[in-house]
């Protein structure tokens, strides 16, 4: 047996013997992107274009995804939450990261806090701020009332719910936002602030000609990032919303609904699973397009 | 000139000490509700009236949360062990071997993260009610045992491997399983740190996954049993309880953050600019 081996190795040249140690390094985990991920993306797809127990061809679930209204008040409010979250978030870590650069004293310190609300859990913290809302015995009404200023029904008025949830999403983001462009900031080389200085461009021109040109792929990556993270939010409105109004989340009146909550509604709790699966594919075609749109804002910027 | 700027700085810590008290002021408001007794929610008081542990008490006594403690972190455990072994291991491969389909199979890898994870519950449910692995932690754990992003970010770091080293290791006679293991893996200790981080954070916070693939309370994660225990109940929000169970969550967070804070804040940054 030794001996047998020894021949087939002298047998293999190098190049192919490694190549065989690659493929059997990567064996397992081909199998498991094909059965994970591949496989199951194109299930959900035929899912989508078949009803339960039938393999024949259909629209049906397109069609009364494009006639239901709560779905298209949840694409709505899922658009809504892009526009008010992301550049919020972003003007907001923008603004932070700027301020803590320009102090000397307690950089770190600040940097700790204002990224805390990133490091801890969604659902924990959701529901710390459902207690701060609540519109009867919760301490943002009773400031209010203290002001003499008049009381809201935060996420429990269709005209205030989605506002409320957008406050949450962005209080926990915006650290995140600032650590990262506190990276960008650090990377501008300081000769060209000196140079800026030396050429006589105030303070408000040097962030306009030099931070803001040399931020440009950073504000790309965190708007790409923010926009797809937002296309899927769901744990914050599920744990602000749910079981407040019986039904299903994203309540008042869908007033909070996105895409991937009324996802969850018609899949599990209603178990309309090949419906549900034609709102995912909707979904998809939404983060493809930005992720098309990345591609090409991303290499404008590296051509600059 | 000089007092001037000292003005502006001052003005900046001022901004930025009322920005702190607004990211801050919720954690400390959960703590003081945590202690509050339920008639102090009812007639509003701002600070707790006298400590009152009930809501710690009835977190313990009566619901399932140490258990959920204990899934939450089986799950994240493993989850993290599997993708600092696979991702790496990928990562290295696709990084410093030469074969046939070597780009394919990194394309593949890469083009799922175009997939949204909402897309692939409703078949990874249905797989797992066919498997019989709904409500169980393999159910929990399966999709993200070797995510893209940690083989994406593992490639770029592994290909900074000196490739001198490795032959170095193949004449002593080295094995590639174990070169890679004891060559290639403490040259990117600070990749497989930040990679430990995200994952172990990620999935101590899942909650899409874990709500839909559990559906016995033992078997609930942190997150999942909090959200179902506040949503589910008949005769109101038990405001104490909810705050006990959110500081029992948050505090270790914030203290395991604390300890390892330069780390955690680089490896997040590493893996922001990155990727």
């Amino acid at each position: 047996m030794n001996n047998n081996r020894k021949t087939l190795d002298q047998m293999m040249t190098l190049r192919t013997r490694r190549m065989l140690i690659a493929y059997a390094f990567l064996f397992i985990p081909v199998l498991f992107y094909l059965g994970v991920r591949i496989v199951p993306a194109i299930q959900a797809l035929s899912m989508s274009f078949t009803h339960e127990g039938s393999s024949v061809f259909t629209l049906d679930h397109y069609k009364m995804l494009l006639q239901d209204e709560v779905f298209w008040i949840s694409v709505k409010n899922t658009i809504l939450y892009v526009v008010i979250v992301v550049p919020l978030q972003m003007l907001l870590g923008l603004l932070i990261a700027l301020g803590i650069e320009r102090v000397n004293r307690f950089k770190w310190f600040y940097r700790i806090v204002f990224f805390l609300p990133y490091m801890t859990s969604i659902v924990a913290i959701s529901w710390v701020w459902r207690l701060i809302y609540e519109p009867n015995t919760g301490l943002l009404n009773k400031v209010l009332d203290w002001l003499n200023l008049p009381v809201q029904g935060w996420l429990t008025h269709p005209d205030t719910a989605l506002i409320s949830v957008s406050i949450v999403i962005i209080w926990q983001m915006m650290g995140f936002c600032m650590l990262i462009f506190t990276a960008g900031l650090q990377v501008i080389p300081r000769q060209l602030y000196e140079a800026a200085e030396i050429d006589g461009a105030g303070r408000w021109k040097r962030f306009w000609m030099v931070t803001f040109p040399l931020l440009n792929p950073t504000i790309v990556f965190l708007a790409i990032i923010g926009v797809i993270q937002t296309l899927q939010t769901f744990t914050q409105i599920a744990n602000l919303t749910g079981g407040a109004t019986g039904g299903g989340l994203g309540g008042p009146l869908h007033s909070t609904s996105s895409v991937v909550v009324y996802m969850y509604n018609q899949g599990f709790r209603d178990y309309n699973l090949h419906f549900a699966a034609a709102s995912t594919v909707f979904l998809f075609i939404l983060i493809l397009i930005v992720t098309l749109i990345q591609f090409r804002v991303l290499n404008k910027s590296y051509k600059l | 000139m000089k007092e001037k700027y000292t003005i502006g700085k001052f003005i900046i810590h001022l901004i930025l000490i009322a920005g702190i008290v607004i990211v801050a002021f919720p954690f400390i408001w959960m703590i003081m509700s945590s202690l509050k007794s339920l008639t102090d929610f009812y007639d509003f008081s701002f600070l707790p009236k006298s400590i009152d542990l009930s809501g710690y008490i009835y977190t313990f006594e009566e619901t399932g949360f140490l258990r959920w403690y204990l899934n939450s972190f089986i799950v994240a455990v493993v989850v993290t062990v599997s993708n600092i072994i696979f991702c790496s291991l990928i990562g290295y491969t696709l990084a410093k071997f030469r074969f046939f389909g070597a780009r394919g199979i990194f394309i593949l890898i890469l083009s799922t993260m175009m997939i949204p994870t909402e897309m692939l519950v409703i078949p990874w449910y249905v797989l797992s009610s066919d498997m019989q692995w709904v409500d169980s932690y393999w159910g929990i754990m399966f999709p993200g045992m070797m995510e893209a992003f940690g083989i994406f970010l593992m490639r770029q770091f592994m290909g900074n491997v000196p490739d001198d080293i490795l032959d170095a290791a193949r004449i002593d006679g080295m094995g590639e399983f174990k070169i890679w293991w004891r060559v290639a893996m403490p040259q990117v200790k600070p990749a497989i740190s930040a990679l430990a981080i995200i994952t172990f954070l990620g999935n101590w916070n899942a909650y899409l996954w874990p709500v839909i693939v559990t559906s016995t309370a033992e078997m609930r994660t942190l997150p999942v049993g909090i959200s179902l225990y506040g949503t589910s109940d008949a005769g109101g929000i038990q405001w104490n309880t909810i705050m006990a169970m959110s500081t029992l969550t948050v505090i270790p967070m914030i203290i395991v953050f604390l300890i390892f804070q330069r780390q955690i804040v680089e490896g997040i940054a590493l893996t922001g600019t990155k990727g």
